[in-house]
Formats: C-alpha cells, sequence, structure tokens
C-alpha cells in the first residue's frame, strides 16, 4: 500500500539558525544615509543554515505529488511526462542570465527559438501567424478577446459587446470575457454534449462578438457540426474563438484553422509537454488567421533571411499584455518538445492519447456511470451519481484514489456533469499503466458499495487526513503574520 | 500481439483511424509539416549551437535592470526548485497529497506579508505589469471610480499592459510627473490632478529611476483612494513597509527574489492587500486549516472569488499562476533571512550610489537626479544613446537602459540619458571595465 512521506515540518519562520550563506560584495561598508522616516524597524523572518533550508523544502517536497511519481489523470490538464533534456537545457547560462532588453545583437539564439516556435504552433494550429507573449492559457484568452475587440472596434463595429461559451466552457473564458470587457452569454449544450445548434442561432446577433469553444469540448466529444458552426458565426459578422486546452486530442489529424476558427490560444504546459511547476509558468502563445494579424501584441519575432529580429511595426497593434516576450523558458521547452516529436510524432502523440482514452474508457464503463456516446478524444467524463444510494460522492472517490498513491482526477467538472470525474491520462501512460489505474478504480468502486466508510474516511495514507476547507474559509489565516495574531 | 494492438481490439476497432471518425472529412489534415522526430543528442547539440548566438551576463557584463535584474541566486534555490516533486505537479486541486506545495506557497505568502506589511497575500501574478493591471481592476471593483493615476516614469510596456487590463472597464489612466531635479514624486502635480473620480494612484518606491523616494510617505494623506504601492522585495529588507504609510495594495516583481532573468520569462508577480479587501483580490490564495485529526494543514481557500466558480463574475480570469517561481522566491528568502536580505539591500544602495558618484565624475557624464538610489540610477550623457551604448558593446559591456530610444521618447528634459543598474553580481572589475569604457567615450 502507498504511503506517503509524513514529515511533521514547521513552518520556516518557526524555526531559528544562523546565516550561513555569504553574499557576493558581502563586506561593504553602508556610508551612505536612507532617510530615517523611510526605514524599517524591523523584519520579523529567520536566519537559517544552508543545510537546514534544504532539508525543510526536500522535506517538503516529499509530502507532493508529481507526474514523475505517478499517473495524473486530471482532465483538461493533460499532465504527461515532461522531458528532462528541456530541464538541461533552461539551466543554460545563455538562458538564465539573459536580459530581456540585451540589444538584437546579444540574443540571435533566443530570437531563432522563437521564431521557429512561432512556425511550428503556425502549421500545429492552420493559423498565419503567433504572438508568444501571453503566459498562461487563461492569459491567452484574454489577449485572443482583446483582439477580437480590436477587430471590430478598427471596422467601426461598436456594437459587439457579446461572447458566447457553451455551458460545458472552462470557467476561465466567461471570466476572460469579462476582463477584455464583454457580456457572456452561455448555451445550454444539445443531449449529445454537444453545441446545441438552435440555442447557438438563438443567442447569435449583431451584439455577438464572437463564439468561444474547445474542441474536442470538456467532455472529450469533439464537435462533428463544427463547419456548420463555424459558418453560423462568420455569417453572423462574429469571429470563432478556439480555446487550445484540448489540442491533444486533434494534432495531426485537424487544424483550429481548418475547421474555420480565427483565433486560437495554445497551452504550452499541456500539449507541449512543459512542466506544470506547482501551479505554473505555463505559456498561453495565441494564433491567429491573417485578418486579425495587424492587432497582435508587439514584438513578434521576424526573420530577414540572416538575423532575426523584434518586429514591432504591427499597423494595429493592441500594445503589450505582459511586460516582456512570454515565458521564454517556458517557450524553450515547448521548441524542444516538438524538435523531439517531429511532425509525426505529434500526430501519434494524438493517437496514442485518444488510445488510450478509450482504452480507459472502456475499461470503466459498467462501473462508472458514462453519460452521452463512448467515443472520445483525450479525456472522458464519467458521473459518480451511481454511488448516491451508498452515500458516496464523487468527492469521497478522488480523496481514495489518494490513498492508492494516485493523483485523483478533475472533479465536479464540467458542471453538466452530476458528480463529474474528468479523466485525461494523456499519450504518455502504458497500458500497463492504466491497466492499474483502472484496476484501482474498479476497486474503489466495489469498495463503495461493500464499505463506504473507507471512502469517506479517506484519506489516510497522505501526509494529513481530509481537510476542513469551510473552516479555511470561514477564518481565513492567509501567512505567518496572521497567525502570530 | 504489441500493446496497441491488444488495446484496440478490446475496443473494438481495428485501425487507429476509427477513433477519429467524428472528425469530418473536410477539415481533416495529412501531415503536419514540422520536421521529424530528433533524438535527445541531436537536440542537445543543436541548442546548444543555438543558444551560443546569446550572450549571458557571464559572457558580457551587463548593466541594464529597468523591470528585471540580475542577482545572486544561491544554488540551493536551483536545487529545491529542481525537485521534480515540485515542478511536474500541477496547482494543488487535492490539498492532501499536496501539502508540499501548499506549505511552501503558504511560506512564500507569509514572507511578502512580512515584507509588505500587508495581511494578504495571494500564490503569485504572472508579473509585476499585469499585476499593476490586476490591481488596477481591483480598485475599481471597491470603489467604482474611473480614473487610475500613475507616475509619468513607468516604461511603456507597463503603461500598455496597465490599459489592456482596464480598458474594458471603461477607466482611464493618468500620469503625474516626478520632480525634474530629484526624480521623485511631484506631491503638487499628483494633488491637482487627484479628484472624486479618481479610483486608485499607483506609486513606486524606489522608482523607475532607481530614486529611493520619500515622497511616498506623503500619498496617503492627500485623499479617500485605493493606494497601489510599487516595491522592489529586496529595498524592503531595509526600506519601510508600504502598509506603514497607507498602502491599500502592494505590488511588485518577484523575479528579483531567486529568479533567473531568463530573458524576461517566466517572472512572478507580488500582489498583497490588506485582509478587509482580501475578497477582491485575484489569483490563488493558500491558508491555513486542519484536517479531520486537528492536525496543521493547508489549503487553497477563499475559491469563490475564482474563475472556475464565479466564472464570469469573477475577481479575474487568472487559473495557472507562476506557483514554481514562488516556490524559487521562498527558498530564496530562507537562504538569505533577516540578516541576508538586510544586508543584500544595504549593498545594492551602497554599490550603485558609489557606481553613480564614479561615472557622473568622468568628463561630460552627469547624474540626472539629486537623491539617494537604491540600484539604478540615471546618468545624462555627453553623446547620443545609440552612440554610447554601440560603443561599450563593442567593448563587450551591455550599458544601461536608454531611456528616450528605448521608451518612445518619453523624456526629452532627460535628453540622451541611460539607466544604470548594479547590483550584488557586478564585481569590482566589472565596474572598471565599464568605468574605463566610459571614460574612452567622452
Amino acid at each position: 500500500m502507498f504511503h506517503q512521506a509524513i514529515w511533521e515540518e514547521k513552518l520556516i519562520f518557526e524555526k531559528s539558525g544562523r546565516r550561513t550563506l555569504k553574499l557576493p560584495n558581502e563586506d561593504v561598508k553602508l556610508n551612505v544615509n536612507i532617510p530615517t522616516d523611510l526605514l524599517r524597524d524591523n523584519l520579523n523572518i529567520t536566519d537559517n543554515e544552508e543545510y537546514e533550508v534544504i532539508r525543510h523544502y526536500v522535506r517538503l517536497s516529499q509530502m507532493n505529488y508529481g507526474v514523475d511519481l505517478n499517473t495524473y489523470p486530471l482532465g483538461s490538464c493533460t499532465m504527461k511526462y515532461n522531458p528532462k533534456i528541456s530541464e538541461e537545457i533552461v539551466s543554460m547560462d545563455q538562458i538564465k542570465y539573459v536580459h530581456p532588453l540585451q540589444d538584437e545583437s546579444t540574443v540571435q539564439g533566443s530570437l531563432q527559438i522563437m521564431y521557429e516556435l512561432q512556425e511550428y504552433l503556425k502549421e500545429i494550429a492552420g493559423m498565419d501567424a503567433v504572438t508568444l507573449q501571453p503566459v498562461a492559457g487563461a492569459d491567452g484568452e484574454f489577449t485572443g478577446l482583446l483582439l477580437v475587440r480590436a477587430y471590430h472596434e478598427n471596422r467601426k463595429d461598436f456594437k459587439r459587446t457579446e461572447i458566447i461559451v457553451p455551458d460545458s466552457a472552462h470557467g476561465t473564458n466567461p471570466a476572460s470575457s469579462t476582463m477584455a470587457g464583454f457580456t457572456t452569454i452561455e448555451i445550454k449544450s444539445n443531449e449529445n454534449g454537444m453545441v446545441d445548434l438552435d440555442a447557438l442561432e438563438a443567442a447569435l446577433s449583431e451584439k455577438t462578438a464572437a463564439f468561444m469553444i474547445t474542441n474536442p469540448n470538456t467532455l472529450g466529444i469533439f464537435e462533428e457540426n463544427i463547419i456548420k458552426i463555424a459558418k453560423m458565426v462568420h455569417e453572423k459578422g462574429a469571429l470563432l474563438y478556439y480555446d487550445g486546452a484540448n489540442l491533444n486530442g486533434i494534432m495531426g489529424k485537424t487544424t483550429p484553422g481548418k475547421m474555420g476558427f480565427d483565433i486560437v490560444h495554445f497551452n504550452l504546459h499541456k500539449t507541449f509537454a512543459t512542466p506544470h511547476g506547482g501551479g505554473g509558468p505555463g505559456a498561453g502563445p495565441v494564433g491567429v488567421k491573417n485578418h486579425l494579424a495587424e492587432f497582435l501584441p508587439v514584438p513578434i519575432i521576424g526573420f530577414d533571411g540572416k538575423r532575426y529580429y523584434f518586429d514591432y511595426n504591427v499597423k494595429n497593434t493592441i500594445g503589450k499584455v505582459t511586460g516582456f516576450y512570454g515565458n521564454f523558458a517556458v517557450l524553450v521547452r515547448a521548441w524542444a518538445y516538438i524538435k523531439m516529436q517531429g511532425g509525426n510524432g505529434l500526430k501519434e502523440v494524438t493517437e496514442m492519447a485518444v488510445l488510450n482514452t478509450n482504452y480507459l474508457r472502456k475499461k470503466l464503463q459498467g462501473y462508472y456511470d458514462l453519460p452521452f456516446k463512448e467515443l472520445r478524444k483525450h479525456e472522458v467524463v464519467f458521473s459518480g451519481t451511481n454511488f448516491k444510494p451508498y452515500g458516496i460522492k464523487t468527492l469521497d472517490i478522488a480523496k481514495r484514489m489518494l490513498d492508492y498513491g494516485l493523483h485523483a482526477p478533475t472533479i465536479y467538472f464540467p458542471l453538466i456533469v452530476e458528480e463529474a470525474l474528468m479523466i485525461e491520462p494523456t499519450e504518455t501512460e502504458s497500458k500497463e499503466d492504466i491497466d492499474k489505474f483502472a484496476e484501482i478504480m474498479i476497486k474503489i468502486a466495489n469498495e463503495a458499495k461493500e464499505s463506504p466508510d473507507l471512502l469517506k474516511n479517506a484519506p489516510q495514507n497522505t501526509a494529513v487526513g481530509r481537510i476542513d476547507e469551510v473552516e479555511a474559509a470561514r477564518n481565513p489565516i492567509l501567512s505567518w503574520k496572521m497567525l502570530k495574531k | 500481439m504489441d500493446e496497441k494492438t491488444e488495446m484496440m481490439d478490446f475496443i473494438g476497432i481495428s485501425n487507429i483511424d476509427e477513433l477519429f471518425v467524428d472528425i469530418p472529412e473536410d477539415v481533416r489534415i495529412e501531415k503536419l509539416k514540422i520536421p521529424d522526430s530528433i533524438d535527445e543528442h541531436t537536440l542537445r547539440i543543436e541548442a546548444k549551437n543555438i543558444l551560443s548566438k546569446n550572450k549571458s551576463f557571464f559572457d558580457m557584463p551587463s548593466f541594464i535592470g529597468a523591470g528585471v535584474y540580475n542577482h545572486y541566486i544561491p544554488a540551493g534555490v536551483y536545487a529545491i526548485g529542481s525537485r521534480s516533486e515540485f515542478y511536474t505537479a500541477y496547482t494543488p486541486y487535492q490539498p492532501e497529497i499536496s501539502q508540499g506545495m501548499l506549505q511552501t506557497l503558504f511560506e512564500y505568502q507569509s514572507y511578502i506579508a512580512e515584507l509588505t506589511g500587508l495581511d494578504a497575500t495571494n500564490a503569485s501574478m504572472y508579473d509585476h505589469a499585469s499585476a499593476l493591471g490586476e490591481a488596477a481592476r481591483m480598485a475599481h471593483s471597491i470603489n467604482e471610480k474611473k480614473e487610475i493615476l500613475i507616475p509619468k516614469n513607468l516604461t511603456w510596456q507597463k503603461k500598455s499592459v496597465l490599459w489592456n487590463y482596464i480598458k474594458g472597464l471603461g477607466m482611464n489612466i493618468i500620469e503625474y510627473n516626478y520632480e525634474e531635479n530629484t526624480g521623485k514624486i511631484d506631491l503638487e502635480d499628483l494633488k491637482n490632478k487627484i479628484n472624486q473620480n479618481t479610483s486608485a494612484v499607483y506609486a513606486e518606491n524606489p522608482n523607475f529611476f532607481g530614486v529611493i523616494d520619500d515622497h511616498v510617505l506623503k500619498i496617503r494623506e492627500l485623499g479617500k483612494f485605493i493606494f497601489i504601492a510599487g516595491i522592489n522585495p529586496i529595498s524592503l529588507g531595509i526600506l519601510k513597509p508600504p502598509a506603514d504609510y497607507g498602502a491599500d495594495i502592494a505590488i511588485g516583481e518577484g523575479q528579483i527574489i531567486g529568479n533567473p532573468m531568463n530573458f524576461g520569462g517566466p517572472l512572478l508577480g507580488i500582489f498583497a492587500t490588506k485582509m478587509e479587501y482580501v475578497r477582491k483580490m485575484p489569483g490563488r490564495i493558500i491558508g491555513m486549516s486542519k484536517d479531520r485529526n486537528g492536525k496543521r494543514a493547508f489549503v487553497m481557500t477563499l475559491q469563490t472569488r475564482e474563475q472556475h466558480i464565479r466564472r464570469a463574475r469573477a475577481t479575474s480570469n487568472i487559473c495557472s499562476n507562476e506557483a514554481l517561481c514562488a516556490v524559487f522566491s521562498a527558498s530564496y528568502l530562507s537562504f538569505l533571512g533577516r540578516s541576508g536580505l538586510k544586508r543584500l539591500a544595504e549593498i545594492n544602495v551602497q554599490r550603485a550610489n558609489d557606481v553613480r558618484e564614479k561615472i557622473a565624475s568622468i568628463n561630460g557624464f552627469r547624474n540626472a537626479h539629486n537623491s539617494l538610489h537604491f540600484n539604478e540610477f540615471v546618468i545624462k550623457l555627453p553623446r547620443s544613446e545609440m552612440d554610447i551604448h554601440r560603443y561599450l558593446l563593442s567593448k563587450n559591456i551591455h550599458g544601461g537602459y536608454l531611456l528616450n530610444t528605448w521608451n518612445k521618447n518619453a523624456f526629452p528634459e532627460l535628453g540622451d540619458a541611460m539607466l544604470f543598474n548594479v547590483t550584488e553580481v557586478h564585481t569590482d572589475e566589472h565596474i572598471e571595465k565599464l568605468l574605463s569604457a566610459l571614460r574612452e567615450v567622452q
């Protein structure tokens, strides 16, 4: 049985020691006067020995779960294996110790990598131009929607204030729409879990700025009516936006460009195997068709056949969405991944991801409810409703999975599936690992009926037991400073 | 039978294409026009070749800052950040199995709370610029007013990011001036621009020119608005925390504390506020709670503000943040501790002001501002910005930031001017090399 490490690790502030680290120029004498009314009285943090800091965080790391430990089936997050060569490359001084505002002549290597990545992403998405500047998926959405706004305003079409999204959409879609100054219209999915064409028709109007969808959608179902959808949206003068969170389900098989999308954002930390970093950094480049290229953020990376350069000459640019050129060290990892996969390899990635998903789907059918059709792409959503008679919720199933040394799937999303369990195995898991995963989920399904307390009391084998989240929100303690009060 | 065939058999298909029959034929593609797969060794060679065209700080001493700074990063920080239990995890959606990341992020938040004096901090924004955008949106959601006042001396990039974040709210940006001789906030001008429409005032200390600006102490008394303080986290080793001079929100660039420059990304947006505004704050927040057995445990909290629950009404759209950079920062601050951070801040002030005096003593070079500086300072040049920049490059030195050439000629009053950055990483040899090159150009 799995047992996570349990270190009774105090907060770093509850330890005390002395500083063993010596600073460069440590002995410089301070002989300037800082205005006394600007001087700080005290700083309430501790000094620590170097070894103690290392022990502290290594112990903490042992109480954390990553892809490098076991299957991490979070739906819509695409937790695939992160190649180690990428970590080696980004540890080079020519990446770490290069300043973003250095003269172009001193950063030709960085620019070449960015240029090549732009080209690859254009091809993968079937787009005409790409910006690498957004630093996360949601940041890509925000950027894409600023482009939507710029496009309509440039045509003096100021009445387009609405973004339509399906009710199965990622939460970031409506949130990004608000940030870009739009109102969100949510439409119901049909009985097959797909876009309801009548509902879309009813929602579309001269006020529609864009329709924002992901395809395959969050159920892992490919929107078969995509050609019709694109036509309907464009006929109304609106744009079609592709949320690239689920790109792993279609690479090399089709492209958003082919499907009729005008704008795409990528999640490099998902599809292109850059590490998720415990929550970030990610990267969320945006690709567009020609008619939107004149609005892209600056700079774009150009190449004149000899030299790579920053191109600030974008006619109606929206300006900047983050301070510099995006999460460069993440971009490099995605570039390395694409190089190692090659065009054919990317197609195989998708084939294996979809094969793995459907294999797992078939294995679990009969044990967990499967709403909607069978054929899925990169992910599948089950429902835990069949365990209601035993007083078991999806949350209990998820917590029990932790006891077996597995991360849980995404739960309670998408919102249109009751008690949802959203599973994305990715292509990097072998048959053996998927079999093991399925075996454990089946075991838990049986436990739910035979000994539900095992689930209700889970997890037992993790560093801590189930946490009181309600109390945490009711009496928030957000820092050591608040704890001391 | 190979695994793939076994799996296909199990599903009941004989060809992988059967899994893609739901993609209409009209939109299918044959293949991606991307070169064929290469092996790891070939990639290693190619990456090294391409990157050898970059000049790192170790290839060419550099004196450029302007938002991203080169500081010494202990080897231990990289060791901790390379633990794959941390870096191959995602957002700690299952807290019981993610206590390591959660406690580390709680410690990061705690460090920021101690440094800024503000109780509530989030687990990171994208960067300083986006944190400014989010802070302006937050101010608007608190008081529903339309104007944000910002210093004239900011980079155009930061202003542009801010504008993109707030234009959807119908907000306006109004710039206030700085005093030409000191580089400090022109309090008279700021005061005149504050009115009943003012949602927020943004001010930095040290400011874009590196000036340590005691005028920030006078801002709070100018009226009722959300005061957003821009901070440099290292400077807070010696400088007064923004909470002490009335800031409601503090933001800053966290790359500075323990993260490499990485050609400008990833960076780390610092964001802190008062508890009374916490429910308006964007971003992930880690809280301390207890597990079923009463044991201390950490968990993401106050999530009803966030996009996955509140959707169109969320405080922000942010989902992925810069968590791993926050791990770097937490461990960095742990290595330095109280004494190290204080000493580091002192070293930065002393070095910058020493080098500034030395450059200003060269014929033709002049100090632009008669103030104390943190680790950056403006020098007026005897020749064009580009001339001097190119001359330094020819000597294998990267000079400072070209204040007009690279910033849309925003500072005509400065003429040709360069913003130099000096930190603890610059050795006496680096500095002597810069000085002797500058002596040659006069």
